[in-house]
């Protein structure tokens, strides 16, 4: 890369050249160190400005947990990340390359690296919860024979505690189970990221904390980078090695739960005097 | 600028908006159509939706069809004496113009609106983003899938519907001055040609082309949930049978030119 930005580069300006290639290629090298970089986004929609120039990183093995109000574009963070949408400037890097203008088919190979749990769990009402689960797999597991890919079907569904559910339909099953079933469906590709929006969200106690520890043991074992979108401050800090708060599109503060507890911030001592 | 400036600019900014986006989202389409992962098992699935269980639904929409042309052309031409071509009035009339256009509209109503009303389900409840960040295309699923089997259906639907309407119309034909089957369809096809058939047939596989992609593009950019789901049912009907209406009016003529 350097010597073709030299070859570009008229003889006067070649110092210049020099250093600029230097830091692109520097740059590069950071940004492919982490899974999941985000550079400077910004994103508006109509004249409502959701994501205000922020940057986040998250390296191979840490989850990042993204606190903020409602309506602070928590969601639409993970969105961009995952390409359902484009950043109006700046710039999304998945170990080191960058989504923006990727075909529909080049940005499903990033995909395959990423799995996304939704909000409402977003379960397709017309497949059973195992067809669900197998989605992902008859897409992209051809190698996997029918009985191979019932088994994987059937050992993700265990992890979540749901291998009973095989054969229910989505609207046959509560909330906090249709998570589950959305988590296994996730995992289905042995992700390298995942990316996951308020798992907790609308669960009662029990549930939630049930999610928090399936989060939990599926990281330990997986070893995936994971960002948990939430507002759930208890779930954050069970989950997290780091949180980051958001506010009005702007990142307040990104650290452990203590450099929280100790931010002299006002926006973060009243959103952790509130949760 | 006064509010019926601003009025009528929003419209024509919006129209050409839709067809923008029309023509954006026909490009996605072609281009997963076309290229692998092919969806065959989706395809057959859809072929299944589109043709066998509209099948029953047109072939009743032919036959009654077939039964009012009989009806009201006897009685328009034994006005003027020429009842022995009321076979050939009625097959032309079916095979060349009712035939295609009644299945088109039929199959707008009932396909047109079951592919709108669930891929905007499908898209209000996030499943759509969830097949595109399973990595799936859902252009190629989910669009070109169901474009491709209206495509292929159509044709076939209204070989049914002639089919159905020439042998209701030879019934209530015959109901009335008794005619064998035979020798009705032997007068009506008298002097006919292959392009007399063929083109009015296979056009359908352009309204099927309509109703496939006024359907699924509703559908796919629909918001605001359950309303948006019925506001995409009902605009896919719409639209398609108005589309399928106009697009007639020029093959009709482009049939005429290329086989004159």
């Amino acid at each position: 890369m350097i010597q073709q930005a030299l070859r570009r580069s008229p003889e006067t300006n070649m110092a210049t050249a020099y250093d600029t290639a230097i830091k692109q290629e520097k740059t590069q090298q950071d940004s492919s160190a982490f899974a999941v970089a985000v550079e400077s986004v910004y994103k508006a929609f109509g004249r409502h400005t959701v994501l205000n120039g922020i940057s986040l990183s998250v390296k191979r093995g840490e989850t990042l947990a993204v606190l903020g109000r409602s309506g602070t574009g928590k969601s639409v963070l993970l969105r961009l990340i995952v390409g359902l949408e484009t950043p109006d400037s700046g710039s999304v890097r998945i170990f080191g390359q960058d989504i923006a203008g990727l075909s529909l088919d080049q940005l499903g190979v990033v995909r395959k690296k990423m799995g996304f749990l939704f909000q409402h769990a977003a379960l397709y009402d017309s497949l059973t919860v195992g067809q669900n689960v197998a989605f992902p797999l008859v897409h992209h597991r051809g190698d996997l024979s029918r009985a191979e890919r019932a088994d994987r079907v059937n050992q993700l569904l265990a992890e979540v505690g749901l291998e009973r559910a095989l054969d229910k339909m989505p609207s046959d099953i509560s909330g906090g189970m249709q998570k589950r079933v959305g988590l296994a469906r996730a995992l289905a590709l042995d992700p390298e990221i995942l990316l996951l929006d308020e798992p907790t969200a609308g669960l009662d106690p029990i549930s939630s904390g049930e999610i928090d520890d399936l989060i939990l043991k599926l990281q330990r074992e997986h070893q995936m980078a994971s960002i948990v979108v939430t507002h759930d401050l208890h779930s954050a800090r069970t989950i997290a090695n780091r949180l980051a708060l958001l506010d009005k599109g702007n990142v307040v503060i990104e650290g452990t739960f203590e450099d929280l507890q100790q931010s002299k911030i006002e926006f973060a001592q009243e959103f952790l005097k509130l949760s | 600028m006064n509010t019926d400036e601003g009025f009528s600019t929003g419209l024509i900014s919006g129209f050409f908006e839709w067809f923008g986006n029309l023509g954006i989202f026909s490009w996605q389409v072609v281009k997963a159509a076309v290229t692998p992962p092919f969806q065959g098992r989706e395809l057959i699935r859809q072929l299944d939706d589109v043709g066998s269980k509209s099948l029953p639904l047109v072939a009743l929409a032919g036959a009654a069809v077939g039964v009012v042309l009989s009806m009201e052309v006897r009685s328009s031409m034994s006005r003027f004496g020429a009842t022995s071509l009321l076979p050939s009035a009625i097959v032309f009339s079916i095979v060349q113009e009712m035939g295609p256009t009644i299945t088109g509209l039929v199959v707008s109503g009932r396909v047109g609106a079951g592919i709108g009303a669930e891929l905007a389900s499908m898209k209000v409840t996030e499943q759509i983003d969830a097949m595109e960040a399973s990595a799936v295309n859902p252009y190629r699923l989910l669009a070109a899938t169901r474009i491709v089997a209206c495509i292929l259906m159509l044709p076939l639907l209204t070989l049914a519907a002639d089919t159905c309407g020439i042998f209701m119309g030879w019934l209530a034909q015959t109901l009335v001055s008794p005619i064998s089957l035979h020798q009705f369809i032997e007068s009506g096809f008298r002097g006919a040609t292959l392009s007399d058939f063929l083109p009015p047939t296979f056009k359908t596989a352009f309204f099927g082309l309509i109703i496939g992609l006024i359907a699924c593009y509703q559908g796919m950019r629909t918001r605001g949930g359950a309303e948006g789901v019925g506001r995409a049912a009902t605009n896919s009907v719409v639209l398609a049978s108005l589309f399928v209406i106009l697009a007639d009016v020029v093959l009709v003529k482009l049939i005429f030119v290329i086989f004159p």
